[in-house]
């Protein structure tokens, strides 16, 4: 049976790639088997190369693995920990035991070979773990559910075929160079980097790829996530594929990392949250994660070096070339703000001993969000940036990379060091350190300034600056009921004041606004608070009987604040 | 991409005194282009088989062509004055490509004034925001990615009489220092490294202020105590600067930094000495400054220095009174004065 998709109602465009088999994430899978073998010995020798090849070393890393599994499956157990097979513990016992017995025969010296059994066993483990499936009827399932489930949430009271009025577009915005990005698709490979604020985003991001006719990506999903034994049997068929940030050792972090380099050389197109976890803060990601980002780079490397042996040392710009699009995702309100910016603050507080609580919402939960969301007419925009390639250059329509002048630039011989085409893992950590400065650029460039992001910004800093002198933040964040109230016209003259200079930097291509920014500040405020309570039972910002500004929950506040947090708006409360 | 690992030809850009000594320890260890931007110089250099009064390494060849040097040479040397600097990479960057390693040599900064003016106003705070080192220019202006700097105590007349000195490339690409290393090796010239690019490229400017301060001492007639009171005291104040601008402290003490200090206390050839020795002596700034030849470049980092001090609140007595001096017309008497009874008592504070 084809597996052929159309544009449709919620498809708002013609799909890249028609044919759901011919997408390079059911040609992994078709080939999993072959890729599995591949991924296990290429980390093997990778994680070898890293040892010098030293056996004292590979012993010490082996024992340095069982250590640290041992202590997470202690202290850290998760119901999905159970199902593979062997059992975890029967695994790692075994392990255990032949450790045992070649340190008693190591003065033989021969336990090399067996070693290299254990070692090999152990990153096969990983790489059966970390690697999904995609099933190209599931995909069409779901994609089916999701866009009837969002537009039923949209307008429950709309009769089935009248939909029309309230299409799901209107509610989640799309915005950025869309046209381009598909394009990007046929031609190289893209890698989405999406900013990271709630359990949500990958659910909204795979609607999104899914409207605009992408084909799936490769997503790292949190293994937590796989508790959930629902959502895991479908994420495990969508092209997911976990990741255990519990898992601390060499073997694995490489064997992940091997798995990405590798599906990315593929031309899968993939999505990671290069913030690792969601923003605990609620403020734009400032530092990333390297690891990940860093296979893009010898990914791109990879590709160059072949297309450079392909063509007999010729013209080398040739390989297939990676597209990073960093991706801002807008929330009026986020469903785990709370749980959030408790962790948050109980982490910088120096609290030390806290337990990483991850769960994924419940379905109550999340049922109960959808319908507030939905119900509010509250909007969510997702962002798209300017696709680039991995030195930070934005390319053109058919993926050629321009300087800042228009010229085009062969990032090939970024590769090349007088006059030769080298490996050197020192360098390319250097240019994953600056594509991971000109994504966080992006960030900053496309966040979408809301008018609940302002009202909380706004609120939360004339508090702040009122008390700067006798207070500290947390103390701030501590302030009695009758300290936080805020007279109106203040609010509303510092409001117009802000909306002002983020005009002004939005001209400068410094961030965006949303296009319900503009007009009267009055209904502007209304508009921020009315979004910003729409979910919460404590609600962030409110008006007081007296007509003034304040709220029920600081925290929350605090955490919506956030959201403009590194632009230095401050100085203009 | 004409030249291989075993035959390279490196290019200098920029026929100045430091640039002139560069090309001729290249030279020891490949052939060498120099780009000279005049003809005359160019002429001159042919003519005599001499620059600066430095002899020629036969090894070098002089062009005015920055294409064909860009198109000759992977891995090349920008030494050209810091006010000039922008417009040299400008003209080069069409030529420029992604394979390209750029080594510069040049010790100064470009100021970018927060209000969008052309020149820093005196006494106005500026950030880091504002200041463009020659390796942010390199990656402003061109697609090099792979960038480094050389300094260090190098004074280029004795460079050029074949005397043993040190110097630093700083880059945070391996690669980058090691082809450099491999570039300037000679029995007479020794190169350590650095990855602190930022902390180099600082320590190189902000040691002008202090060169101006060491020809005040000079010319009031100070002696040894005075001078080795500015050279510790002055570190100090270079550390805290450069921290504030993201440098690491480390590297204030290696080359670079109390290295470079000390040869440029030490010597009273320099432009930025004259001027303190000229002004200890009663003369007047503006007439110095017209009576020179070239510019004396610790004056404008006087100024940046104390706009760097207003925006990140340091204490820096000695910068302080070089401000006065220069840009207030403040007196002798009253600037040692100040300088001996200020109130910052704490030896080797700049660790806090």
């Amino acid at each position: 049976m084809a597996y052929i998709l159309k544009k449709g109602s919620h498809r708002l465009y013609e799909p890249v790639l028609p044919n759901i088999e011919d997408w390079p994430i059911s040609k992994l899978t078709e080939e999993k088997k072959h890729f599995l073998e591949e991924l296990i010995s290429n980390s093997g020798e990778h994680v070898k190369a890293l040892l010098n090849n030293d056996p004292q070393l590979m012993h010490e890393e082996i024992a340095r693995t069982l250590y640290k599994e041992r202590i997470r499956m202690k202290t850290n157990p998760w119901r999905v920990d159970g199902d593979m097979q062997p059992h975890e513990k029967v695994f790692w016992n075994k392990v255990k035991k032949s450790i045992v017995e070649n340190s008693l025969q190591k003065a033989k010296g021969e336990h090399l070979e067996q070693e290299h059994e254990i070692f090999y066993s152990i990153i096969e483990r990983y790489a059966n773990e970390i690697m999904g499936n995609f099933s190209p009827k599931t995909y069409m399932q779901v994609s089916g559910v999701i866009t009837a489930a969002f537009r039923r949430l949209l307008n429950p009271y709309a009769l089935p075929g009248k939909a029309k009025k309230n299409k799901l577009r209107d509610r989640v915005r799309l915005t950025g160079p869309l046209e381009k990005i598909r394009s990007l698709a046929e031609q190289g490979t893209v890698l989405l980097v999406p900013t990271h604020f709630s359990n949500l985003d990958s659910v909204l991001i795979g609607w999104s790829l899914d409207a605009l006719g992408m084909p799936a990506f490769l997503y790292g999903a949190g293994l937590n996530l796989f508790d959930s034994r629902v959502f895991g049997y479908y994420m495990n068929r969508l092209g997911a594929y976990k990741v255990d940030r519990r898992k601390k050792s060499s073997l694995y972090i490489e064997t992940l990392k091997m798995y990405s380099r590798m599906t990315l050389e593929r031309g899968c197109h993939s999505l990671f949250f290069p913030g690792g976890t969601r923003a605990r803060s609620g403020q734009l990601e400032s530092r990333l994660k390297l690891g990940l980002l860093g296979t893009a780079i010898d990914a791109q490397r990879l590709l160059y070096k072949r297309g450079l042996v392909q063509n007999m040392g010729g013209a080398i710009d040739k390989g297939r070339k990676i597209f990073v699009v960093p991706l801002v995702i807008n929330y009026h309100f986020v469903l785990e703000a709370s749980s959030l910016i408790e962790e948050h603050l109980r982490r910088s507080g120096k609290e030390q001993y806290y337990i990483l609580k991850d769960e994924f919402p419940t379905m109550k939960k999340l049922t109960e969000f959808s319908l507030k969301l939905f119900n509010s007419k509250s909007e969510i925009i997702l962002s798209y940036g300017d696709p680039m390639d991995v030195f930070g250059y934005k390319v053109d329509e058919q993926g050629t990379s321009l300087d800042k002048n228009g010229r085009p630039v062969d990032i090939s011989s970024y590769f090349i060091t007088n006059g030769e085409f080298v490996k050197d893992t020192q360098r390319d950590t250097e240019y994953t350190r600056m594509l991971g400065e000109h994504i966080i650029k992006q960030y900053y460039e496309k966040n979408t300034v809301l008018s609940s992001h302002l009202a909380a910004f706004v609120a939360f800093n004339m508090l702040l600056l009122r008390y700067k002198k006798r207070l500290d933040l947390y103390g701030v964040l501590r302030l009695g009921k009758e300290d936080r109230i805020i007279p109106y016209q203040q609010f509303a003259q510092v409001m117009e004041r802000l909306r002002e200079e983020i005009r002004t930097m939005s001209e400068r291509g410094e961030i965006k606004l949303a296009s319900h920014m503009y007009g009267d500040i009055d209904r502007l405020i209304k508009h921020g608070m009315d979004n910003l309570n729409a979910y919460h039972s404590k609600k962030p910002l409110i008006k007081t009987k007296e007509g003034d500004i304040s709220t029920e929950d600081m925290n929350l506040l605090y955490y919506y604040h956030n959201r403009l947090k590194g632009y230095e708006l401050e100085k203009h409360i | 991409m004409k030249s291989t690992s075993n035959k390279t030809i490196y290019g200098v850009i920029g026929a100045g005194s430091f640039g002139t000594a560069v090309a001729n320890i290249l030279a020891e260890n490949g052939e060498v282009i120099l780009y000279a931007r005049r003809q005359v110089v160019i002429d001159s250099i042919q003519a005599t088989g001499e620059n600066r009064g430095q002899k020629m390494n036969p090894r070098v060849r002089m062009t005015n062509d920055l294409e064909s040097l860009c198109q000759q040479c992977n891995i090349i040397f920008p030494v050209v004055p810091s006010s000039a600097f922008r417009k040299m990479m400008q003209s080069a960057a069409p030529f420029l490509k992604p394979h390209h390693i750029l080594i510069h040599g040049t010790k100064g900064l470009n100021v970018l004034p927060p209000d969008g003016s052309e020149t820093l106003q005196a006494g106005i705070p500026v950030s880091r925001m504002a200041v463009r080192t020659m390796s942010d220019i390199i990656l402003e202006e061109s697609v090099v990615l792979r960038v480094g700097c050389l300094s260090g105590p190098n004074l280029a007349k004795e460079i050029a009489q074949g005397q043993p000195a040190a110097t630093v490339i700083a880059s945070r690409f391996d690669e980058v220092i090691k082809h450099g290393q491999t570039a300037l090796k000679s029995p007479r010239f020794r190169v350590y490294s650095s990855h602190d690019i930022t902390g180099v490229e600082l320590a190189g400017v902000l040691k002008n202020v202090m060169a101006i301060a060491s020809g005040i001492l000079n010319g009031l007639e100070l002696g040894e105590n005075a001078k080795a009171m500015l050279i510790s005291r002055g570190l100090g104040e270079i550390v805290k600067i450069g921290k504030a601008l993201g440098a690491k402290s480390q590297v204030f003490f290696g080359l670079a930094g109390i290295g470079d200090l000390i040869a440029t206390c030490s010597s009273n050839l320099s432009r930025n000495f004259t001027v303190g020795h000229r002004l200890a002596k009663g003369e007047d700034l503006d007439h110095i400054l017209e009576t020179m030849k070239e510019v004396a470049e610790g004056v404008k980092t006087v100024k940046l220095a104390k706009s760097l001090c207003l925006h990140y609140g340091i204490k820096a007595p000695i910068v302080e009174t070089l401000f006065q001096i220069l840009y207030n017309k403040q007196g002798m008497a009253e600037s040692m004065q100040y300088l001996m009874t200020n109130d910052l008592s704490v030896d080797a504070d700049f660790w806090e």
